[in-house]
């Protein structure tokens, strides 16, 4: 699967790239993951507010930064 | 050592050297400047952190992680009535834009795939410059004048700033993108009175721990100062009934922070500081670990504060080496500043926008930048005018509003954020300089 973390780059997006990869790692997927910088990307995904989190190009959540175990539940579905 | 892969460190090694063999300690100005510096720092460590920044993290914490941004951007939206867009784009920042990294995408979805160009142009003019954290800072150390003209002037401008765009390039064909905005998970937990309440919980602290010692030793504004302690804890126990009845934290734990805090009050009636660090303590330590909705709120605060105080340090400490504290002269002549941007004349007001467009400020450093210039001979009008410009623009995000506006537009946006603000500076300097 492919998973894409979206954001600009700010903190808040290095952290959610980094607690998707242990909740993916804990589960066992084998994925992908793209950090999409570029703030035209991200509006095409419909995303305004960042982070957020697309799984094979559907958009997840928005706007923040879930806990693991949370993210494992996003990663599932 | 092959010289090809070596070079960089050695480069830095022979840079250090060199700094280090021409270090002008000893000459007076330098060892002064250094001096000025850990003065200030220390004088921000004393006199902000506690009872100003602390509080600050906090709201902005609970703004970002309790405060709907859908509900906002209903108003942002393709559908939206033109008032009502503009009205909101240019206030909402207040609470929309804590940090500096929520300000792009919020731009480039209105523009996009909201209520367009003139509304998003808006919001980013004033966004930046008035969020909570910049607000509370501006207010307290520049004066509250300056924050309150920071942020009026913020949101009138911004409005004019969007019309004038959407004027200018009212023939264009929009390139809407197709997609729909994604709206957040709304969480209903608690009511809107409920939120405001708890805000003015919030606020209310640091407000009234904050207040200012006035002038005259009569009056209601003296009254105010003498019971501010009183007021305070008064807010501190509505905050801490708010977080048993509404978030669910237990009572004994509400109670075992309240007692040490009410105890050292009770001790140390003279040093408030004792039992308001006892206070926060126990609510940092509470929130970390009740139930996951105060954790968050608990974690987005201590983002905030781990993103932005090691900054303002050096902000702070650049600032002070620089310009020295008020009344005191940094590495830089104090006429020098005033020649450039003293007074209040249309060059002043202009210089200052300018240069704030270009200059990156990271998040509120601008203030103590502002407060050194300010004590080194610029005026309140200059000082407006890069406090308006400033934040809202710098060469780095010029970049990307290129790729998300064109380069015509950005000129123009950038061209009306220089005009806008000298003009602001002007009137701000006229009446109050």
């Amino acid at each position: 699967m492919k998973i894409q973390i979206l954001g600009p780059g700010c903190p808040n997006c290095e952290k959610l790239a980094e607690l998707t990869t242990t909740a993916a790692t804990e589960l066992g997927l084998s994925f992908e993951l793209e950090k999409i910088t570029d703030l035209n990307a991200i509006i095409s995904f419909g995303v305004f507010s960042t982070p957020a989190l697309a799984v094979d190009g559907v958009v997840k959540f928005v706007g923040n930064v879930p806990s693991v175990e949370e993210l494992k539940s996003y990663l599932k579905s | 050592m092959s010289l090809q892969k070596e070079w960089k460190p050695a480069l830095w090694i022979l840079a250090g050297f060199l700094a280090c063999f021409f270090l002008p300690v000893g000459m007076a100005r330098f060892d002064n400047a250094v001096l000025e510096a850990f003065h200030l720092v220390k004088w921000y460590a004393r006199e902000h952190v506690l009872l100003c920044l602390i509080p600050a993290f906090f709201i902005a914490g609970a703004i970002s992680v309790f405060i709907s941004r859908g509900a906002v951007m209903k108003y942002l939206g393709p559908g939206a009535g033109k008032i009502a867009a503009y009205t909101v784009a240019s206030a909402s920042g207040t609470i929309l834009a804590v940090c500096s990294c929520t300000v792009l995408p919020l731009f480039a979805g209105i523009y996009r795939m909201g209520a367009g160009l003139g509304p998003a142009s808006a919001f980013l003019y004033s966004g930046p410059a008035i969020n909570v954290l910049a607000i509370i800072l501006t207010g307290r150390i520049l004066g509250t004048e300056m924050g309150i003209a920071r942020a009026i002037g913020a949101i009138l401008f911004s409005v004019i700033i969007g019309l004038l765009m959407e004027f200018i390039f009212r023939n264009e064909i929009k390139e809407k993108s197709a997609v729909e905005m994604v709206m957040p998970t709304e969480e209903g937990e608690r009511s809107t009175w409920q939120n405001i309440s708890y805000f003015a919980a919030l606020v209310g602290i640091l407000v009234f721990a904050n207040w200012g010692k006035p002038a005259e030793s009569q009056g209601v504004w003296a009254a105010i100062y003498g019971a501010k302690w009183f007021v305070t804890s008064t807010f501190g126990l509505i905050l801490a009934a708010q977080l048993v009845f509404w978030f669910k934290v237990d009572w004994w734990k509400m109670v075992a922070i309240a007692l040490p805090t009410a105890i050292l009050a009770v001790l140390y009636p003279n040093q408030p500081l004792f039992a308001f660090s006892a206070g926060v303590v126990g609510l940092s330590i509470v929130t970390a670990t009740a139930n996951d909705q105060t954790t968050r709120w608990f974690d987005s605060s201590w983002g905030f504060a781990k993103q932005i105080i090691p900054l303002l340090f050096f902000g702070v400490l650049i600032a002070g080496a620089l310009l020295g504290r008020v009344g005191h002269e940094g590495l830089m002549p104090s006429q020098w500043v005033a020649q450039a941007v003293g007074g209040n004349s249309p060059m002043a007001n202009f210089l200052a926008s300018f240069v704030g467009v270009f200059m990156y400020f990271a998040t509120l450093t601008e203030v103590p930048i502002l407060q050194g210039l300010i004590g080194n001979g610029m005026g309140k009008g200059p000082a407006l005018a890069l406090l308006l410009a400033g934040p809202a623009l710098s060469l780095p995000n010029m970049l990307v509003i290129r790729s998300v506006l064109g380069t015509k537009k950005t000129l123009t946006f950038v061209a009306l954020v220089v005009v806008m603000s000298t003009m602001s500076g002007m009137i701000f300097g006229h009446f109050f300089g």
